[in-house]
């Protein structure tokens, strides 16, 4: 796994169970998210998608949903930011909660998401964006149960 | 990367020989200093380009190569389609067409230098740039059909642009052979409202002088002249463009899978150019270059619209137009005889060089215009693809500077603030809606643009005529 060294960390509970990082790659970003299953490790990169862009308070103004599916976890993980990605672009907005559910084994019958996003148009001034994300990406990408049962889900995004 | 991994060929030129599934060897343009800095990944990964089926000649590495997505960014890749050869969305990149154009102005630097703070502040407001940034156009469905199909001269047509451009635009500013009807809803929907946008990243608009000429008869040629003013616009396909990546990247994976390939990185997605997902592929990609032909287009005539308010006898004109993310069809000679390969620029720029017929009349005799972004404070660099570049690259050379270090790192080395007020002290301006977004392209965080271009000159792939410094620059 190249994830060469850690520069963003953000536990995003207090016991440290889930949370988000980043990692370099090149000119462009790499999202981790961990926790206890798939699901919250892809609510927390789906953060580190975000905070790529911004790093102030988002605000939980607006509701947005979103399915995909994929063959397996790894494309899930890809197809899920990429569709963060989508609504951030055609929104206009950021998005700083998110809650997932994930179903299916893989294999023939794929696994599925169903996600919902919580966020605010971009205020410029307020948010301050930084680079705009482009896609998610297949370098990198792993989404894995470590050997402690922790959920982790990561690749690099192009900015 | 260790030069010791690599056959050294002379003291640009690096081989590495086919080993394993590789079908080609893997050659690298860069002095030693440059290779050391380049990450072992950019090996790792052209050994892999050099897999792919039907490629030819060599898998080829620019001097400002870093590591990419399956493919190198710095990569430049051949397939012959008689050969098997494969389209790979990878091997284009997210951002279809992204590229440069320079425009010159004829205006001495002295006379922009007395109206700066204003023209920046008027560039700013007049260029939509960042994220959450709104641009002026919103296309309905069949305004975005006729962008897709027409480029730059859909542009040209509905008053954002001069006819007088198009042909220093690549293509006449319009890839024959797009397909809007291949381009998603979703990747439609992304572009509605996003024509005429900067972007941010990577991406600006620059007003830059000339300050050094190496090459005197070339600059005479392009219209570059010690101490005048250009304008400089680095951009590409915005949204359509990374959905269109996106959603080809997944669709290849699959292909690839199911054709059988055996790909050492699933960034390496491809698909035969004689198969329905290849020609699919290469319809949509088309479509998304006209789009950027077009944004850059209006983002042209944004900046000209300027310039005029502050200059109105100023004739702005269109130097050269150049993408460096693209597949495109062309006629090489390969150990002797014409093929029709369909050659990968990933983060190269073409660089054909004199007498190419594709070149307009006023620049055949000389060259293709080569235009080389570099940070906002070092400046960037025009090259003029040099003859020998056909047989080195399929006429192809760099394209940047390249990170040297990551964005966060960038952010923690510095303050955008300070970056601006150090930047101000030496006479460049710097507009920008985000101040971390500045901190990250901070210029210390690029490689050394002088030495990437000197390589490439010595290397044989594009000659130096002249070097732009910044003096205002619009950052996303």
């Amino acid at each position: 796994m190249p994830t060469g060294r850690i520069e963003a960390t953000q536990p995003a509970d207090a016991s440290g169970e889930s949370g988000w990082e980043h990692f370099p790659h090149g000119a462009d970003i790499g999202v981790r998210g961990w926790g206890p299953s798939p699901a919250r490790a892809f609510e927390q990169a789906a953060l580190a998608l975000t905070r790529i862009v911004t790093a102030a308070e988002v605000r939980p103004e607006a509701e947005v949903a979103v399915a995909c599916e994929a063959p397996d976890l790894d494309l899930l993980l890809v197809e899920w930011l990429n569709a963060v990605v989508f609504e951030m672009a055609v929104r206009r907005m950021l998005f700083g909660r998110f809650a997932v559910t994930v179903e299916g084994e893989g294999g023939s019958g794929g696994v599925r998401l169903s996600g919902r996003l919580w966020g605010e148009p971009v205020d410029i001034a307020r948010h301050a964006p930084a680079v705009e994300p482009k896609g998610a990406t297949c370098t990198a990408l792993r989404v894995a149960r470590e050997p402690g049962g922790r959920w982790t889900a990561a690749c690099v995004v192009d900015v | 990367m260790d030069p010791a991994r690599l056959t050294k060929l002379d003291e640009v030129t690096w081989r590495i020989e086919p080993t394993g599934a590789m079908r080609v060897p893997a050659i690298l343009y860069a002095d030693e200093a440059l290779i050391r800095d380049m990450d072992d990944k950019v090996a790792e990964q052209a050994s892999n380009v050099a897999t792919l089926p039907g490629i030819v000649g060599a898998s080829y590495v620019m001097p400002d190569a870093h590591w990419g997505y399956g493919f190198p960014i710095g990569g430049v890749a051949a397939f012959d389609p008689e050969q098997g050869g494969v389209v790979s969305a990878g091997g284009v990149g997210f951002d279809i067409s992204c590229g440069v154009r320079t425009m010159t102005t004829g205006l001495a630097r002295a006379e922009v230098e007395r109206v700066k703070d204003a023209l920046a502040d008027s560039l700013a407001r007049a260029i939509p740039a960042g994220v959450g940034s709104e641009g002026a156009i919103t296309l309905d469905a069949a305004a975005m059909d006729a962008m897709l199909a027409g480029g730059a001269r859909w542009a040209v047509e509905q008053g954002w642009g001069e006819a007088a451009d198009l042909e220093r635009i690549e293509e006449g500013g319009c890839a024959a052979e797009a397909r809007p009807d291949f381009v998603s809803a979703r990747a439609k929907e992304r572009q509605r409202r996003e024509m005429g946008t900067l972007g941010s990243g990577n991406h600006y608009l620059e007003i830059q002088a000339v300050e050094e000429v190496f090459d005197p008869a070339a600059a005479r040629a392009f219209g570059l002249a010690p101490g005048e003013v250009v304008v400089t616009i680095h951009c590409g396909s915005r949204g359509l463009g990374h959905q269109i990546g996106t959603e080809f990247l997944k669709e290849m994976v699959v292909a690839a899978e199911a054709a059988g390939l055996v790909l050492p990185d699933r960034e390496l997605a491809c698909a035969p150019i004689a198969s329905e997902v290849g020609r699919r592929y290469l319809g949509a990609m088309r479509a998304a270059t006209n789009c950027a032909l077009a944004n850059r287009e209006i983002l042209g005539h944004f900046a000209r619209r300027v310039l005029r308010h502050f200059f109105p006898q100023v004739e702005v004109r269109l130097l050269f137009d150049v993408s460096h993310n693209t597949c495109k069809v062309e006629t090489h000679q390969v150990e002797g005889r014409p093929r029709t390969l369909f050659v990968h620029r990933k983060g190269a720029t073409r660089a054909f060089g004199p007498g190419h017929p594709s070149l307009p009349a006023a620049l055949r005799a000389v060259g293709q215009p080569v235009l080389i972004g570099g940070s906002m404070g070092t400046g960037s660099y025009v090259l003029v693809g040099a003859p020998e570049s056909e047989a080195r690259s399929f006429a192809s050379a760099c394209h940047g500077a390249g990170r040297a270090m990551s964005r966060h790192a960038a952010t923690r080395q510095w303050s955008g603030r300070q970056i601006v007020d150090e930047l101000a002290a030496r006479g460049v301006l710097v507009r920008s809606p985000s101040m971390r977004g500045v901190a990250e392209e901070a210029p210390g965080a690029y490689k050394d643009v002088g030495a990437v271009v000197l390589a490439a000159e010595r290397a044989g792939l594009a000659r130096r005529v002249a070097r732009l410094g910044p003096v205002i620059c619009i950052k996303g």
